[in-house]
């Protein structure tokens, strides 16, 4: 293997969809290419491994230029959910797999997934309510721990 | 390009994947295996079959799709071709790398 990446660490901090798929979809890509990766999921990021939230992620219909449409309007009841399921309909074509599927892959892949302690003490979870396939809570510190080898990357998203 | 392997000229691209899947047999894909230091059992062979029937059916092949094929199980297929599973098995399997993101 030529390229220099050794190891992906990824921080996850947001739960809107195109963030959450941007980091599986890496996460993924580098097991694919050889390449450890692990997920720190830290603040709203961790909806994404929360068991009754995970399949109920949306996209940001306000505040996202990209979206083309006024921002006024993003902000309409339903318009939201119809931007994500216009979304989920694309991505399905694409097979890219929804949420829980895309998690136990990664799984099962050797990518790590780790919920951050401050936030999951912040919000008042508990253990049971992630997913199986979470590895464990832990501190950013322990996570930094994570980086132990030469040609390993951080990656905030 | 051409490049020897197993004693024959074989066509492959840049990357090593068989340009020709004509020019394939098990025996060229166990040498491209021992150089991708896979040493191949009946699973494996399971495996390269099952990649080449998708590749003859023209559908796309992916993680998901492994997920699903009711041969083997994601955690077995990176057991099994360590490094980048799919880029390997389908090199060994003489068809072209998969160019899904997925």
């Amino acid at each position: 293997m030529s390229t220099k990446v050794k190891k992906m660490l990824f921080i996850l901090s947001k739960a809107t969809i195109e963030n959450v798929y941007a980091a599986f979809v890496m996460a993924n890509g580098a097991r694919m290419e050889g390449i450890e990766s692990e997920i720190f999921f830290t603040f709203f990021g961790l909806e994404a491994i929360q068991k009754k939230k995970l399949e109920n992620l949306h996209v940001a219909t306000v505040g996202n230029p990209a979206m083309h449409i006024p921002t006024m309007l993003g902000g309409l009841p339903g318009v939201e959910a119809l931007a994500t399921k216009m979304m989920k309909k694309e991505m399905e074509k694409l097979d890219m797999p929804p949420v829980g599927e895309f998690l136990e892959i990664l799984s099962d892949s050797g990518c790590k997934l780790w919920g951050c302690k401050l936030a999951v003490d912040m919000f008042h979870l508990e253990r049971e309510d992630f997913i199986d396939e979470l590895d464990g809570i832990i501190t950013i510190g322990d996570f930094y721990s994570r980086a132990d080898q030469e040609g390993t990357h951080l990656l905030f998203i | 390009m051409k490049k020897l392997i197993a004693n024959r000229e074989i066509d492959v691209n840049e990357e090593g994947y068989l340009l020709d899947f004509n020019q394939w047999d098990k025996e060229i894909g166990t040498y491209i295996a021992n150089e991708c230091n896979v040493s191949m059992t009946d699973k494996h062979w399971e495996v390269i079959d099952y990649l080449q029937d998708k590749h003859h059916k023209e559908e796309a092949l992916s993680i998901r799709g492994i997920k699903k094929s009711g041969v083997i199980n994601i955690k077995e297929f990176y057991n099994l071709f360590p490094g980048g599973p799919l880029k390997i098995s389908t090199k060994i399997a003489g068809i072209p790398k998969p160019k899904s993101c997925i």
